[in-house]
């Protein structure tokens, strides 16, 4: 990765399906334009990155609360609209698989390929009693602002989703 | 069109898929080559003028039909 390439950084705050879905196609699509892209998982957006499955024990009561109630994972995320107890959100899924939008996994699997950097943030994962075993293989390290705000001023294009 | 080294068949597939497989593509060509690419969704017409741009590899022709869309693009570095 050269010095000179032109750089993205993307912050998701959001924790909705569609809402992640933009966040990764914007992703994707400058990193296959050539551009580097970071992005940065914080608050709700951490749920994106959660892996199915995992049990960490010594876990406070408030700790297994967030686990219990936040999206395991990034084919557990609701719609931000239109949910509808989660009615609406799986007929969105039937209707994105139907027009072969490629789905939020699959979506994390290409920028995988492509080699888009994800970070997780340190602050919400200690907030919510999230450990590094939880999240996705891919995560490439916990960072806190100040890494998100060299990298931004570094961009050329920064969004917050 | 002749001289065409690879094939990428992006048919059916939604935004961001064609610039996606075509940017895979592209990586294992090598320069002076020329892709093909066919797709169906109409955005692509305008992303792979934007693509070029963008990468300045050479878009050397974009044929749009009602059911599909062929753009043909030479690696340049």
């Amino acid at each position: 990765m050269s010095e000179d390439q032109e750089r993205v950084s993307i912050v998701l705050f959001s924790g909705e399906l569609d809402k992640a879905m933009a966040a990764f196609i914007i992703a994707t699509g400058a990193a296959a334009t050539g551009m580097r892209v970071d992005m940065f998982f914080t608050f709700w957006g951490m749920s994106v990155l959660r892996k199915k499955g995992v049990k960490v024990e010594g876990k406070s009561l408030i700790e297994k609360m967030f686990g219990w109630m936040l999206p395991k994972g990034a084919d557990r995320l609701a719609l931000s609209k239109m949910h509808m107890a989660g009615m609406g959100t799986m007929m969105m899924k039937n209707v994105m698989k139907q027009k072969r939008v490629a789905s939020l996994p699959e979506l994390i699997e290409i920028a995988k390929q492509l080699g888009v950097n994800l970070h997780a943030c340190e602050m919400s994962m200690g907030v919510m009693g999230i450990r590094r075993e939880e999240l996705l293989d891919e995560v490439k390290d916990i960072v806190g602002v100040a890494t998100y705000v060299d990298d931004a001023s570094r961009s050329k294009i920064t969004l917050f989703i | 069109m002749d001289n065409i080294d690879q094939i990428v068949d992006a048919r059916g597939l939604a935004c961001p898929m064609p610039i996606v497989k075509l940017s895979q593509a592209m990586t294992g060509m090598e320069v002076g080559q020329t892709v093909e690419v066919t797709a169906t969704d109409h955005s692509f017409v305008p992303d792979i003028e934007a693509w070029c741009r963008k990468t300045g590899h050479q878009l050397i022709e974009v044929n749009e039909a009602e059911e599909e869309i062929k753009a043909y693009v030479k690696k340049t570095k």
